[in-house]
């Protein structure tokens, strides 16, 4: 039947609440998740009065602030801190989004930061990604070709057919999105979710790629294709600002057109 | 215990190479079913304030007008129900056999539905 109720262990309990140190300046409260499966207790949420005028504007500043000066043990992960590794994904104020390019000044009141939704959570804000990055494997993200490249000199594609791939090269695969969909939570085992379709769209549209049909056909399937129903969700998401549903309606315009 | 590596779990059993029918129809269908709803819904209404008897609304339904869209109706209707069931069931159940129950029951019950529904139209139609 349908699941309703949580699995054992998943209720969050109130954590510890780190006060911000004396003599502090202008102070902002996080809320973070904290999660350590090897302790085997609940999950709990712990509050951290962050001093703001001693950290950059973003949030991941003060995650690493919180980590630095006042609890060590808080995991999670973070690189480029500009946007580009995708590593930081997370859900600050009830959104998916990457703590690197958040301002903390955008959120009213107590900043609350979780994982990425509905992945297993490995510590704190450190989600499992293996299947994910299973499924993008999957759709074999590279050019397939038959033909032999010209000799001494690349592929050749027009200004015309590269601009096609704006909107979609862009993407850091840092699974926001596919974590905003519900379709994605209910059947993340079977359905792609919207990051690695818009890389399969990638591959689909490049005019260089010469397997586009078998592309198609490994994607023709109720669930791994066609468990989105268009709500929208990843595009509004999307930290860098792509469009996730435009790149399925495209395939699935494709899977018609073919017919 | 099964060892897998997380690809072979994501390949599964490969893909269904189906599903583009189910969204084509299911949209078709939609679309369709705008202008007839309305259509039944219109006539019926229409049929009702007019305090139609049965006589009146065999007449009615023996045009042939009427009884071709009747019958594109209830095949439309039945085939757009049967598909989004479908989908809430996929999306929703995951015990085995619970959601092949429901999707044998969905699909026989949508079935069984147009058959009765188009049984009764001929018969009506023509003069039961």
């Amino acid at each position: 039947m349908a699941e309703f109720l949580l699995p054992k262990n998943s209720k969050i309990k109130k954590g510890r609440h780190h006060k911000a140190p004396d003599g502090a300046g202008k102070t902002r409260r996080f809320k973070v998740y904290r999660y350590d499966p090897d302790s085997g207790d609940n999950p709990r949420t712990d509050t951290f009065e962050v001093d703001t005028e001693k950290c950059g504007p973003m949030v991941l500043d003060a995650l690493i602030q919180m980590k630095g000066d006042t609890d060590a043990t808080l995991t999670f992960r973070r690189s480029c801190r500009e946007g580009i590794c995708g590593s930081c994904a997370m859900n600050i104020d009830g959104t998916n989004t990457l703590a690197c390019t958040k301002p903390i000044d955008e959120v009213k009141g107590e900043v609350r930061i979780y994982p990425l939704p509905h992945l297993p959570v490995i510590k704190d804000l450190v989600p499992d990604m293996t299947t994910f990055y299973a499924q993008y494997t999957s759709i074999e993200p590279w050019m397939k070709t038959d033909s032999p490249p010209p000799s001494n000199r690349e592929r050749l594609q027009s200004p015309e057919d590269r601009a096609k791939l704006d909107g979609l090269y862009e993407c850091i695969m840092c699974a926001c999105c596919s974590t905003s969909c519900p379709s994605y939570w209910w059947n993340g085992e079977r359905y792609l979710g919207p990051a690695i379709l818009l890389q399969a769209y990638r591959w689909l549209i490049d005019s260089r790629d010469e397997a586009t049909g078998e592309r198609l056909d490994d994607l023709e399937d109720p669930f791994r294709l066609y468990r989105c129903h268009t709500i929208m969700n990843c595009t509004r998401t999307c930290p860098k600002n792509l469009n996730p549903a435009q790149a399925i309606g495209e395939i699935k315009k494709m899977m018609v057109a073919r017919r | 215990m099964r060892i897998q590596t997380p690809l072979a779990r994501v390949r599964h059993l490969g893909s269904a190479k189906e599903g583009s029918d189910h969204w084509w129809w299911q949209r078709l269908t939609a679309l369709l079913l705008v202008p007839l709803s309305l259509w039944f819904v219109a006539s019926i209404w229409w049929l009702v304030i007019g305090g139609a008897t049965y006589e009146a609304f065999q007449d009615w339904l023996s045009g042939p007008v009427a009884a071709i869209l009747m019958l594109l109706f209830i095949g439309m209707m039945f085939y757009h129900l049967k598909l989004g069931l479908q989908v809430v069931i996929e999306d929703y159940v995951h015990t085995k056999a619970v959601k092949w129950t429901f999707l044998v029951m969905i699909n026989l019950g949508c079935l069984i539905g147009a058959i009765a529904a188009i049984y009764s139209t001929v018969a009506v139609a023509l003069g039961g």
